[in-house]
């Protein structure tokens, strides 16, 4: 009971971690067509210039700069460089966030160096929130949720209640017709690029201590972001929302379960040996299929459900 | 005249869609440009509206046009109403109209009771999405929406396409008040009736070109063109 409780937290705290980086990543995908490759770059970006801030003024004054400077990059990158690649196709673009991503990688491994960096949790949150029991849930990971749970209040008020969300979310489905009607849209573009690329660097700033800032960060983030933008639905943010938490729950669950399909035989009275056929395959644990499951998931979207959980679109 | 549009090419690929398009509308004028299905009306319309890049000569209110953002030449006062309807649909039928205006709050010949007057099932339902609308109220959503912004002239294209008689009707009417209070229309149609009755010019569209320009009158006395161009 006691892991249930605690890996249903810490799922929730993944989830909403997860959520910060795809809601920007499905706006902008959503609205741009740019699968950018690049998004879990800021969250690695994020996450330096966090540690690096910290060093020198503290965490909570880079709690703020670090998003804002992963912004300021993220509108560079979309007014100098996206926007004039966006004339040659999509292939183009999808190439130039993917070159983009490799540079950020080898110039954070040129500045900061292949090893980890200690980057670690503030002095001031680095204690046991509370015990169930027996098992500790850390305060920082409360902080995570409670920064993240902010966040998703501020996007959707954002989206919803000022005249800016609702040229974005009209500019979600026909941003021809946004344009017609005189509203901006490449500065509505360059806005929804900067704010996805801050959320995504606050979200390396809260997550890169939590977990390890180091150059292969955002290679072993990025490839999750897309399982959930591709299994929320295109354009749709309740739908990213949901795949975040369930990714969240399914990746924290898997490994604490460690069963195997033999496991569930031998409750049938079938035991398995080595000499069984398939012994392998039966044998592997869940914790070991755990970091497959989310790719098994987006697959199996793709072919049964190719909009998505709540998508308006095709992927 | 307010619109002059010269020499306009449009290409999509290596297809030439537009190959010199001349046409005008005054102010205050409906002028209804008719053609048959793929001639490339509307594609005139969104190189008028800097939706298709556009080769050639754009002139709106003494200024030139051509290579605006359609954000632009829509500040510079030409609305554009799209065939396909194309309304926000998670929008609630308000926030569509008040996305239609060029800047919060500011309203000019059109405001929300107008519009709500004119068609109460749009009244009823203005905090619905507007994407449970009918075709026949994202239709009109869809005008209303563009008139909010006030422009002094507006490029409706087949307003009254798949819509049933009742509907056509209503059409009709909103077309006449956009004409009373002042806005002219460019209007692309295919029902030869309504643009017969309503229109002060018309232009016949064939194969990327302007075929005919004239009167109403003009064109119904002229068999030839009708039965070229425009019949079945």
């Amino acid at each position: 009971m006691e892991v249930f409780v605690v890996s249903l937290l810490n799922g929730l705290v993944y989830g909403m971690l997860l959520f910060m980086l795809a809601s920007g990543l499905t706006l902008i995908l959503s609205m741009m067509g740019v699968l950018n490759f690049a998004h879990a770059s800021a969250y690695m970006l994020g996450a330096y210039f966090a540690y690096t801030i910290s060093l020198y003024v503290g965490f909570w004054p880079a709690l703020i700069v670090a998003p804002v400077l992963c912004g300021l990059v993220g509108a560079a990158i979309e007014m100098w460089g996206l926007r004039r690649v966006h004339r040659h196709g999509h292939i183009a673009e999808l190439l130039f966030t993917f070159g983009v991503a490799l540079i950020i990688e080898k110039a954070v491994q040129m500045t900061w160096g292949l090893l980890p960096v200690p980057y670690r949790v503030p002095e001031l949150l680095d204690f046991p929130l509370f015990r169930i029991y027996g098992t500790q849930f850390p305060a920082y990971r409360a902080f995570m949720l409670l920064i993240s749970a902010l966040m998703f209040g501020a996007i959707w008020l954002g989206l919803t209640r000022t005249r800016v969300g609702l040229v974005i979310q009209a500019a979600l489905t026909h941003p021809d017709m946004a344009s017609a009607l005189g509203h901006n849209v490449p500065r509505i573009f360059t806005l929804v690029f900067a704010a996805g690329t801050a959320l995504a660097g606050l979200a390396g700033v809260i997550g890169g201590n939590y977990q390890v800032t180091e150059p292969a960060m955002a290679f072993t983030m990025g490839p999750i972001v897309f399982v959930v933008v591709v299994f929320g639905g295109l354009g749709s943010l309740t739908g990213c929302f949901i795949a975040s938490i369930l990714m969240g729950l399914i990746q924290t669950f898997a490994v604490v379960f460690d069963v195997s399909l033999a496991d569930l035989l031998a409750k049938f009275g079938i035991t398995v040996t080595a000499s069984t056929p398939f012994a392998e395959i039966l044998t592997v644990t869940l914790p070991r299929i755990g970091a497959l499951l989310p790719f098994l998931m987006m697959v199996l979207i793709l072919v049964f459900r190719p909009r998505g959980l709540m998508g308006t679109r095709d992927t | 005249m307010m619109l002059e549009v010269r020499d306009l090419h449009a290409l999509y690929g290596k297809s030439h869609i537009l190959q010199g398009v001349d046409l005008a509308v005054d102010e205050g004028e409906i002028v209804s440009l008719l053609g048959r299905n793929g001639v490339g009306r509307s594609t005139a319309c969104k190189a008028i509206m800097g939706l298709v890049p556009p080769v050639g000569q754009i002139r709106f209110k003494g200024r030139s046009i051509a290579g605006l953002r359609p954000d632009q030449i829509a500040h510079a006062g030409i609305g554009y109403v799209p065939e396909d309807r194309q309304v926000f649909p998670s929008l609630t039928v308000k926030q569509n109209l008040e996305l239609g205006l060029k800047r919060a709050g500011v309203f000019g010949r059109w405001k929300f009771d107008d519009v709500f007057a004119l068609f109460p099932n749009l009244g009823e339902r203005r905090d619905n999405p507007a994407g449970v609308l009918s075709g026949g109220e994202q239709q009109m959503l869809t005008m209303c929406r563009t008139l909010m912004g006030d422009p002094d002239l507006v490029i409706i294209d087949e307003p009254t396409e798949g819509l049933a008689p009742r509907l056509v009707e209503q059409v009709g009417r909103l077309l006449d008040e956009i004409a009373r209070r002042g806005t002219a229309i460019l209007l692309v149609e295919q029902k030869l009736t309504i643009a017969l009755k309503i229109s002060h010019r018309l232009y016949v569209m064939g194969h990327g070109r302007i075929v005919f320009s004239g009167s109403p009158a003009e064109l119904t006395a002229n068999t030839a063109i009708r039965k070229e161009w425009l019949e079945v």
